[in-house]
């Protein structure tokens, strides 16, 4: 089987003041049709990680790397042309909250239809037709209504649902979801993640999916990469979370409260310089 | 005897046909050292419950008292003595061109200290920071430093009462286990009465041994942690809550 995305080595920097901040310091991994998870606490370069496969990072901040393969294309040559057929076509990203996302003036119905129209020879009416069944797929209760609301008229779990709405009526082979849920409230997350899981596995498609949270994605994903100050530290297979080796891995795990196993008092990490030297853990396939 | 206590609490925004009911006739009692969650999702009023205690709201009615006297529309200074409030989002509620040292000082010089200088010293001590920290800017902090500075500012007038709205939810999890480790020392060291907001089941049943469920503004069910633990819960809405939450942190 081939791979739906080949990185390697991949670096992000920006220029500052003081020299160089590496955000992404040489990473590789590959994507498959699996559910990749990146965890990381802010500041990881998981984020950046992201958005590098999809180039959204703005000068001065550099990329490079060693291979970028999505496909046939080579990423790190792609022209911007190139790229907006990319874009959505073959991967799209969702990102944190639907608040800024969204186009504040455009009608949830122009912009799903947008998406769709961008990419393929499409008619109005079909892709109107297209659209309401999308918004059905992601458990919108009377889609023709809400395809003339704006997005102030929406709630966070119905921005972020017509988020995933419009990133997926493309088809891309590739979902990239930016914490897709830490916007909502517990009660709305787990719904919004059953519907992304469901439709990106009835698709096919390989989900990269960022996230703080690590045992909201050890749920939803086969894999796991754990990011520390722009490197990964451990790769796990998500089954098997509570055999991780890493420190940190440990050490993320236990500083959550459980409200089934209460304990007195929290683990604390303690960082360990060696762990930002230590090289990055490969996880290509 | 009881630290806080509301009957009947109602709280509005907006006059005539606008006005909306945040928090509907909400009661409860918080015990003097007890540690009281509020939990619900937003718009839920819980966060509303807070300001209207700590008087950030006029539009209220009903009664709230504090240590058996009841509270008017103006606070007295020795109210803002006894209660403190720290707020959700650490990166807002620091004044960005105020040193750590001028956001204390001004504080405790508020509420008629007068060796300011030692009192500095030791509540950057007591949250953990040190000494070092005390001419730095909010820019140069992490977030989970930030809060602590937040915390010590709580901390200045020694209140008897510290409000906690979302103390952590805009930390990483890492830093979030520091803080309330941090809040329950606090609370041992300065037999401290805390009411605390959040929408983690985790971290308030870590934190607290009772809570109220809140819903649409009303209080739809008051539990204990052991209730809370069995998920013994009445109320269907605060099942789903229990339940989406046991999900969530199952596969540790």
């Amino acid at each position: 089987m081939t791979n739906l995305l080949d990185i390697e080595n991949l670096r992000v920097r920006f220029p500052t003041r003081q020299g160089h901040f590496d955000a992404v310091r040489g990473i590789s991994f590959s994507l498959g049709r699996e559910r990749l998870g990146i965890v990381g606490e802010s500041g990881s370069g998981k984020s950046m990680t992201g958005r590098a496969i999809l180039k959204l990072i703005r000068k001065p901040g550099e990329v490079t790397a060693d291979r970028m393969q999505m496909g046939k294309t080579d990423l790190r040559t792609a022209s911007d042309r190139q790229m907006r057929k990319i874009r959505g076509r073959h991967a799209s990203m969702i990102m944190q909250d639907p608040k800024f996302s969204l186009n504040p003036v455009m009608s949830v119905g122009q912009q799903i239809t947008e998406a769709l129209t961008t990419h393929e020879r499409i008619s109005r009416l079909d892709a109107r037709k297209r659209a309401i069944q999308m918004l059905d797929a992601v458990a919108i209760r009377d889609p023709e209504r809400v395809m003339g609301l704006y997005p102030h008229e929406v709630s966070g779990g119905m921005g972020q649902r017509i988020m995933i709405a419009m990133m997926l009526i493309p088809d891309p082979e590739i979902l990239i979801a930016d914490e897709p849920t830490s916007a909502l409230d517990v009660s709305v997350q787990l719904s919004v993640l059953e519907i992304m899981d469901r439709l990106v596995t009835d698709r096919g498609m390989g989900l990269i999916f960022i996230s703080h949270d690590l045992n909201l994605v050890s749920q939803f994903c086969d894999r796991i990469l754990i990011m520390y100050a722009g490197r990964i530290v451990e790769v796990c297979q998500a089954g098997k979370l509570h055999e991780a080796q890493h420190p940190y891995t440990i050490g993320l795990l236990n500083s959550v409260p459980d409200l089934q196993h209460p304990r007195p008092r929290l683990d604390v990490l303690k960082r360990d310089p060696a762990w930002s030297a230590a090289p990055s853990v490969s996880a290509l396939t | 005897m009881s630290a806080i206590d509301l009957s009947d609490l109602t709280v509005w925004f907006g006059h005539g046909a606008e006005r909306s009911d945040a928090v509907k006739s909400a009661s409860f009692s918080v015990d003097t050292g007890e540690s009281f969650g509020l939990v619900g999702e937003s718009g839920s009023g819980k966060s509303t419950v807070l300001r209207a205690i700590s008087g950030l709201i006029d539009s209220w009615a009903g009664t709230m008292q504090l240590d058996g006297k009841p509270l008017g529309r103006r606070r007295e200074r020795s109210f803002y003595k006894a209660v403190q409030m720290v707020f959700q989002d650490p990166y807002a509620s620091l004044h960005p061109r105020h040193t750590v040292d001028r956001v204390l000082g001004e504080v405790l010089k508020l509420h008629g200290f007068s060796d300011i200088d030692a009192r500095i010293d030791k509540l950057l001590d007591d949250v953990g920071l040190g000494k070092g920290f005390r001419f730095r800017y909010p820019h140069q902090l992490s977030g989970g430093q930030r809060q602590r500075v937040a915390i010590a500012r709580a901390l200045a007038p020694e209140p008897r009462i510290v409000l906690l709205d979302e103390p952590t939810s805009a930390l990483d999890v890492s830093v979030q286990a520091e803080i309330l480790n941090l809040l329950s020392d606090l609370r041992a060291e300065r037999g401290l009465t805390y009411l605390m907001v959040s929408h983690d089941l985790g971290v308030i049943g870590h934190m607290c041994e009772r809570i109220a469920v809140m819903q649409q503004g009303r209080i739809v069910e008051l539990l204990d942690v052991a209730q809370m633990r069995k998920l013994s819960a009445e109320h269907p809405y605060t099942r789903h809550l229990l339940d989406s939450s046991v999900r969530a942190v199952r596969q540790a």
